[in-house]
């Protein structure tokens, strides 16, 4: 699909998740919406996890260990200092480090 | 609107960072500065830009990008709810602020509090809009970057892995309940298992929602 397109779809269904609770929710919210706003927030990003790592073949080629290293070093960094920021910043960095020099050989 | 500045100051260099990085990771998908200017400007949710990049380069049809938008931005509805009351009166900047409230912006602006003897609208719209203009310079700037990098920019793309990773050791040393973060982690990885690379999205979702809907009778069953 042109990219102009999905970049149209992706802005209005975006804008339309933002708006609708204005327009629909004027008093009260329905508590069977309010639990999965509690809940799928966070199901999500186990989700997108998952989705980023689609395209890992653990049987050929690195095995999938760059992104296991890298990604167990986001986790530490993050257990250990709590910034976001760093975590991301130095996670992408080694994995970088990693595909170009260490398992490009 | 000097006060408003001082309170978005914070979120200057996670977003101009983040920015940087979706704009070399959309360059390198072959998308120069217009796309990226488009959806900084337009679609302005971090997570859902990355996602974007793939279903671009992937030929996503619109079905398939309306239900992932609709699932990886479900929480901005969430954060809408909490806002309804708080941007009632907000007259002409209402529309903006609901449009650009991401995440940084909703945490920003959550407690609920605003400077005494400034317009409480007024000045929660410039902080919005103060977000956005650091998202719009990072996205510029790394669509930039991206064409001159001097060094290979192979492997930017785990940034996405790692904003997601990273959120999602936050939640779960942040939280107690862990089951809506186990069910999307391996209702997806189960989906990604049966029906492969390609197709696994839209069945990943239907689950989840469907679990968690499930536990939900059992959390009040326990009441």
């Amino acid at each position: 699909m042109n990219a102009a397109v999905l970049i149209g779809v992706m802005a209005l269904a975006t804008a339309l998740l933002r708006f609708l609770p204005f327009l629909v929710f004027k008093k009260q919210t329905p508590p069977y919406i309010a639990y999965l706003g509690r809940v799928l927030p966070s199901a999500t990003i186990g989700m997108l996890v998952i989705y980023c790592l689609k395209d890992v073949n653990v049987l050929s080629a690195s095995h999938g260990l760059p992104e296991l290293i890298a990604g167990g070093c986001v986790v530490g960094l993050q257990a250990w200092k709590r910034n976001s920021l760093l975590s991301i910043l130095a996670g992408t960095a080694i994995y970088m480090l990693l595909i170009q020099a260490v398992f490009s050989l | 609107m000097k006060k408003a500045f001082i309170k978005s100051v914070p979120v200057m260099a996670g977003y101009v960072v983040l920015g940087i990085g979706f704009g070399i990771l959309l360059r390198n998908a072959g998308y120069g500065l217009p796309y990226a200017l488009a959806m900084a400007a337009l679609i302005y949710a971090g997570s859902m830009q990355y996602v974007g990049v793939g279903l671009i380069t992937g030929g996503a049809s619109v079905l398939t990008a309306l239900l992932t938008t609709v699932m990886v931005n479900a929480r901005h509805l969430f954060y809408s709810i909490s806002m309804i009351d708080r941007y009632k009166d907000a007259g002409k900047y209402k529309p903006y602020m609901i449009f650009a409230l991401t995440d940084e912006t909703y945490s920003l602006l959550c407690d609920g509090e605003t400077p005494a003897g400034e317009n409480p609208h007024r000045y929660r719209f410039f902080v919005s809009l103060f977000n956005q203009c650091y998202w719009v310079a990072g996205c510029v700037l790394g669509s930039l970057l991206g064409a001159v990098l001097p060094f290979s920019a192979a492997g930017i793309e785990f940034s996405m892995t790692a904003l997601f990773i990273a959120s999602f050791t936050e939640q779960w040393l942040r939280t107690r309940d862990r089951l809506p973060a186990l069910t999307g982690l391996l209702g997806t990885l189960l989906c990604l298992l049966l029906f492969g690379p390609e197709r696994f999205l839209i069945p990943a979702m239907l689950l989840i929602t469907g679990v968690l809907t499930i536990f939900r009778g059992r959390e009040a069953e326990k009441q």
